[in-house]
């Protein structure tokens, strides 16, 4: 088996932070805060995060935050839950997150929680269980998960279960490896992990495998390398 | 893009791109400029529109455009054609939008939110999402639309189920469509909608729609989904009920606080030993339900007052639910006469209270008997077992001869629950209709090697005989499903763990499914002198079993063996309430979370995990299974002020976690990784109680 070419992986991530005027970049401009997070990630991995400017990092993530608490996809753009999670992402990878006012960041996220226990993305109201995962994963890495209705929470995720053990989006939304990374995700961080039908999901999931060894979103589908991702983590998750 | 290599860009090429980004940059900020300073001119907006029909990912624009349309309204109120023309512009920036990328949630919400006005005709909606589906069938934002358009419309389920009949005749590899149909079919049986009153009227057309998907292409997974939901609504019994119980109804225990002396004549499986003043009242239901307590479920005797008995739910985490619920009853105090008999009379739905978590109650009203008499030697209670070191060596166990009077310990609540007439009827059809699956299937196979069409079989014959328990005519098909799972392994190797396990449930089906074969596994445990009164062991080594199941027959379980085996986990098992020794040893458990079931277990004694993975492996994967600090689930129970978190708690938090509660007088954990002498000294502090680990003597 050949070795990963890790040198490669990290100058590429490099070069893609520095190019910030490609067309690519600037049509991307207003997600450059999650670029962030899978580029740093990645470099995190492969130990080499101190190949980044770590303060000038920080105070660009910073400039993102709106004053709401929530932090937007890049400077001036609206905030939303999808760039608040990558932001304490991020802060939590160089282990800064005590430089953010935890309580106001959490107020925003607990004030997306609407009455049958799903969140918001923002404040124009699209729900997404995805956004269940985000509000639940940032909340325990802020240490603040007391703040929302966790049991209301997890029934909104747990109503989301489908009839092949997998989950949607929304009650009713067909079952994606992306949305059931999330709402298994969610479980696993609220505890509530026996709701999830084990053999059925774990069948379900094992299918996801194509001949060409990849792995696809759902049944009849091309594989997708960010789906080996989901599926594979959630496959460690649960044996 | 999904597999397109990516290239780098020529020379010319990359100039041009460079110009082009430089030019949306400009347009960019000056949207951001509009935004921040609340201009809604008509120039303002037709940049943001051109903004998102070239790049509708820019959600920004979107929530600006709402505000635009707010403002815009507040200003025109009264008009009713002008709001239409702004909520009309709206929907064709959406579809335009939609058109550069249909799979832009910003797009679509944008609709949502457009509708939500009130505007718009349920036939423009449609129409425009057949265009879409057209194009991409598979499009769950345009299903998920359609779901949000059929209901906010008023669109009845009927129509809907057609559409998606029309879809699967146009591509039966529609997964989607599949999806829709069983969620439409789901409602319409549930709300019991005209024409769909029945499943038995229902379901068989649907069985014959769904095999023409799979018998025209067997490969495709999606007719197959369909199929198994099918199976489910055939064989699923919605309202809870009990399965089995320990004490068995009508049997007539013998309790005992030390060994018996010769005057035994009893058969040993109806005598338990007991070292504490209380023993387990365990009721088994066929799902997980909430409401077992002291006003559901009556228990007359003269042991205890009903009031006062707390139930509580056997599972992880700190789920209110449990398909397993146990109360303790009191022996009496003082010096008993020893043949003195209790009748105990347990009765449950006679209120309401026990339900599932599908929101069905149970509402058989069921009662039922046995007789507990008690034999003490002395009066205060004794560690019968733990007044010698057990040894597991097969020269300790000696084959049991059955005696007459030995009764089967299974009970099957099954025979003894009143069917009425419609639950008769009813059963038929189920029956009826999974005997001609299993004959379609058998045939399909005999046409093609096909791996979902043996694991469908193979699920056809496991359903077909847990519908006919107990067995009418003892005919059983577990050797049959066997074989099915032996060829799926070698023929589908990537899934061989999947099929290992449900080979392993089935093959403890066919073990526990008779006494005789129960008996078969039996062994009399006489390691020490006076041997009558050792509880029976239940041996299942060696079996190659990498998951357990069956605990509904194995409730008066107090010595098992299940060494020797592949068990990564023992999920399930802390049913076995009367388990004092338990024999783990030779299995592949790799952590101590594997083991949370055993902190259920508070009977246990002597536990040997020796030989297994504990420690080796530097991912714990059944870490989030298990209650932890890590879980939302748990908060006092690490909180407890008399705890010090001292350094070792925090090196072994999963085994001070899992053994902490209980009372073991022997431990065996050699062959472990994680064992070394600090290891040692620290299970000694855990585990006050402890007399032999390791075959070693503690003082």
């Amino acid at each position: 088996m050949g070795e990963l070419a890790a040198d490669k992986h990290v100058k590429y991530i490099i070069s893609v932070e520095k190019k910030k005027d490609s067309f690519e970049s600037v049509v991307m401009e207003h997600l450059r805060l999650n670029g962030a997070y899978w580029g740093l990630t990645t470099l995190d991995i492969l130990g080499k995060l101190d190949a980044v400017d770590e303060e000038d990092v920080i105070s660009w993530i910073l400039k993102c935050q709106d004053e709401s608490g929530g932090f937007a996809g890049n400077i001036g753009h609206d905030p939303h839950v999808l760039y608040t999670l990558s932001a304490v992402q991020v802060l939590a990878l160089f282990d800064k997150v005590d430089i953010l006012d935890a309580d106001k960041v959490s107020n925003y996220i607990v004030g997306l929680q609407n009455e049958d226990g799903s969140f918001s993305g923002d404040i124009w109201g699209e729900v997404d269980t995805r956004f269940s995962y985000i509000a639940i994963c940032c909340l325990s890495i802020l240490q603040r998960l007391d703040k929302i209705n966790v049991d209301k929470a997890v029934e909104y995720i747990v109503s989301c279960k489908n009839l092949d053990g997998g989950f949607g989006c929304t009650p009713g939304g067909e079952s994606h490896s992306g949305q059931i990374f999330c709402c298994v995700g969610a479980l696993a961080i609220a505890g509530a992990l026996h709701h999830v039908d084990k053999d059925l999901l774990g069948w379900w999931l094992c299918e996801r495998q194509v001949k060409s060894g990849g792995l696809n979103g759902r049944p009849e589908k091309l594989p997708d390398v960010g789906l080996l991702l989901l599926v594979g983590s959630f496959k460690l998750d649960h044996d | 893009m999904h597999g397109r290599p990516r290239k780098p860009l020529k020379p010319e090429d990359a100039a041009a791109s460079a110009a082009k980004a430089e030019k949306l940059r400009v347009l960019q900020s000056q949207f951001l400029h509009n935004h921040h300073n609340h201009i809604y001119s008509k120039e303002a907006v037709e940049l943001s529109t051109k903004l998102l029909e070239t790049n509708p990912e820019l959600y920004t624009a979107w929530n600006y455009r709402k505000l635009a349309v707010q403002h815009k309204l507040t200003e025109n109120d009264s008009d009713p054609d002008s709001l239409k023309s702004i909520l009309d512009e709206e929907l064709r920036v959406v579809e335009s939008a939609l058109r550069q990328n249909f799979k832009s949630y910003g797009a679509w919400h944008h609709r949502k939110w457009i509708l939500s006005k009130g505007h718009s005709s349920i036939d423009n909606e449609l129409r425009l999402l057949d265009k879409f589906q057209k194009a991409d069938s598979r499009n769950f934002h345009a299903w998920n639309y359609r779901r949000f358009v059929a209901a906010s419309m008023n669109r009845s389920e009927e129509d809907e189920l057609k559409y998606t009949e029309d879809m699967i005749c146009n591509n039966f590899s529609n997964y989607s469509a599949w999806h829709n149909r069983s969620l439409l079919l789901s409602n319409l049986l549930k709300r019991k909608v005209e024409g769909f009153v029945s499943k038995e009227k229902v379901l068989p057309d649907e069985y014959e729609f769904v095999h023409q998907a799979i018998f025209t292409d067997p490969d495709d997974q999606s007719g197959w989904f369909y199929h198994l939901w099918l199976l489910d609504q055939t064989v699923r019994v919605d309202s809870p009920q009990l399965v089995s119980s320990w004490p068995t109804p009508g049997s007539d225990l013998i309790l005992l606080g030390d060994r018996c002396l010769d005057g035994c004549a009893s058969s040993p499986f109806t005598r338990f030993h007991l070292d504490s003043r209380t023993f387990p009242l365990v009721l088994y239901f066929n799902q997980a339900v909430e409401g077992v307590n002291s006003s559901t479920i009556t228990v007359d005797s003269e042991l205890n007052t009903n009031k006062d008995l707390v139930w509580k739910p056997l599972s992880s985490c700190n789920s209110k639910a449990a398909q397993v619920w146990v109360t303790q009853l009191n022996l009496p105090d003082g010096n008993t006469h020893s043949s003195k008999v209790f009748p105990v009379e347990v009765s449950l739905g006679h209120s309401q209270g026990i339900i599932s978590s599908s929101g069905f109650h149970y509402s058989n009203p069921f009662c039922f008997a046995f007789r507990v008499s008690l034999q003490f030697v002395e009066t205060q209670p004794v560690e019968a077992l733990g007044k010698e070191i057990i040894s597991w060596r097969d020269e300790s166990f000696h084959n049991y001869n059955a005696h007459s009077q030995d009764s089967s310990p299974i009970s099957s609540l099954y025979q003894l629950s009143i069917k009425n007439d419609n639950e008769l009827t009813d059963f038929e059809w189920r029956a009826a209709t999974i005997a001609k699956e299993i004959d379609h299937f058998r045939e399909l196979l005999s046409l093609i090697n096909c791996k979902i069409g043996k694991l469908t079989l193979a699920r056809l014959l496991m359903a077909h005989d847990a519908m006919m328990c107990p067995p009418a005519n003892k005919i059983s098909h577990s050797e049959e499903v066997l074989e099915l799972y032996n060829d799926l392994m070698r023929l589908d190797p990537t899934h061989v763990q999947y099929y290992k396990d449900q080979h392993s449930l089935v093959l403890l089906q066919q073990v526990t499914s008779n006494w005789e074969s129960l008996l078969s596994r039996c062994f009399h445990y006489s390691n020490s002198p006076s041997n009558r009164g050792s509880p029976m062991c239940l041996q299942l080594k060696n079996l190659s079993l990498s998951r357990l199941g069956s605990f509904d027959k194995l409730l008066w379980v107090q010595m098992l063996d299940l060494s020797h085996n592949e068990l990564r986990s023992i999920e399930g098992l802390e049913a076995l309430q009367l388990l004092s020794c338990l024999n783990l040893s030779n299995n592949i458990l790799g952590s101590f979370t594997a083991l949370e079931p055993i902190r259920q277990l508070k009977s246990l004694r002597a536990l040997n995990i020796s030989y297994n993975e504990i420690g080796a492996h530097s991912i714990d994967t059944t870490k989030y299974l298990c209650s932890s600090p890590l879980s939302h689930s748990v908060g006092s129970e690490w909180n407890h002020g008399q705890t010090v978190i001292d350094d070792d708690i925090k090196s072994y938090w999963e085994a001070y976690f899992i053994l902490k509660g209980l009372n073991l007088t022997q431990f065996d954990i050699v062959g472990n990784a994680i064992v070394n002498e600090k290891f040692k000294s620290f299970l000694i502090k855990v585990l006050p109680g402890l007399k032999w680990l390791d075959g070693e003597q503690l003082h």
